[in-house]
């Protein structure tokens, strides 16, 4: 790495690196909050690699017993619906009630479901 | 519950060496604490600024646990945690010279992460074998502070064991400040790892192990840090800090006035 030296702050930056170097990736955490429960997606931090970003996530996340696991995943590595596609794709379920399991008469000994 | 009176005038401790054991960590947790929260908000990264104060704040809870086992030890009165953490003057404070030590000593850099990251490694490295004796304590509460605190100094030694190694494997330049960090703190190394009489009475008490007893199991986790980070482990010399005696050096009393300053203002102040 090119590392040049600042003489006006004399703080050491990493001027002619490309920025894909100079800044940590991006990754995506999810915790667990209790064994048995699915990994929620929590937020996202900067980590250099997948092992700092499990302990940074561990330090940012869980500090309130939010956890007992917790997952990390690139953040590059997830594909996301387009947010200008939103109405294609979601409002034609709007209108079809039909799809939610409401229309059955339950025996009582199962009601609860 | 004993009620204590705010106080703002200096407590002395009694000399008794059981009680001088327990002060030697509770303080050194306490001072490595006050340094790693100096960080706050200046960490080189949020998440590390976070990661640094969790672990500042790891030190004090075990600190604080040590500071009420060791104020109910004191002779012929008894003092609170904090009467103990803000009201002794200097040389009543017996951490090792080490924690006390600014975050900067490198000249121009009043923040030099390598050092600071590096010290709570080799500190979690002397902290994890002294918990997983003292679970064996016959002071009840002293064992019940070790289970604890040994999962924390477990967690605080990876995370900074980590550090150690990316940047003394790293480029030249984070190599270079790495081993120059190496090179500054290895000499306060020796106290941590010696022995006096306070350790022998420890030891004949069944309090705990005598600090020296850790030494084997320590130095093999710097060790394989060190070698795995690829630094030069420095060569020993003849100089012993004295902090655990209760002689510091010129950096504690600065450190003790921003520490004690509110304490002091405002005896008996809570949140």
């Amino acid at each position: 790495m090119n590392i040049k030296n600042d003489s006006t702050t004399g703080n050491k930056h990493a001027g002619d690196v490309p920025k894909e170097l100079n800044e940590w990736p991006l990754w995506e955490v999810f915790v667990r909050s209790k064994a048995g429960l699915d990994h929620k997606h929590c937020g996202s931090l900067h980590a250099a690699d997948a092992t700092m970003a499990i302990q940074l996530a561990r330090d940012v996340y869980t500090r309130r017993q939010e956890g007992v696991s917790i997952w990390v995943v690139p953040s590059t590595s997830i594909t996301a619906s387009d947010p200008a596609q939103k109405d294609n794709y979601f409002d034609p379920m709007a209108d079809k009630v039909y799809r939610h399991p409401s229309f059955y008469e339950l025996p009582a000994a199962v009601d609860h479901m | 519950m004993k009620v204590f009176e705010p106080m703002q005038a200096s407590i002395s401790i009694s000399a008794e060496p059981q009680q001088r054991y327990v002060l030697r960590l509770a303080d050194t947790c306490l001072i490595l604490a006050q340094r790693l929260g100096e960080w706050c908000g200046h960490a080189p990264a949020l998440e590390e600024d976070i990661a640094m104060t969790n672990i500042a704040l790891d030190l004090i809870g075990q600190s604080r646990l040590l500071y009420t086992l060791a104020g109910k030890m004191n002779k012929p009165n008894e003092y609170s945690e904090d009467q103990l953490a803000f009201l002794r003057d200097e040389h009543d404070y017996l951490n090792f010279t080490l924690v006390e030590l600014p975050n900067g000593i490198r000249k121009g850099l009043t923040n030099n992460f390598a050092f600071s990251i590096l010290r709570v490694f080799v500190m979690a490295s002397f902290l994890k074998p002294l918990w997983q004796r003292l679970q064996n304590s016959n002071n009840a509460d002293l064992a019940a502070v070790a289970g604890k605190a040994l999962k924390e100094s477990r967690y605080h030694q990876q995370h900074a064991g980590d550090w150690v190694v990316r940047l003394g494997d790293g480029t030249d330049e984070s190599k270079q400040r790495m081993q120059d960090a190496l090179n500054q703190l290895w000499p306060y190394t020796t106290e941590m790892l010696s022995n006096d009489a306070v350790d022998d009475a420890a030891h004949d008490a069944g309090l705990g192990p005598r600090f020296g007893d850790v030494k084997t199991e320590c130095l093999a986790d710097v060790n394989a840090v060190l070698n795995a980070a690829t630094l030069q482990t420095p060569k020993a010399t003849a100089f012993v800090s004295t902090g655990k005696t209760g002689r510091h050096s010129e950096h504690m009393g600065l450190l003790l006035t921003d520490m004690q300053y509110l304490q002091r203002s405002f005896p008996g102040g809570v949140w």
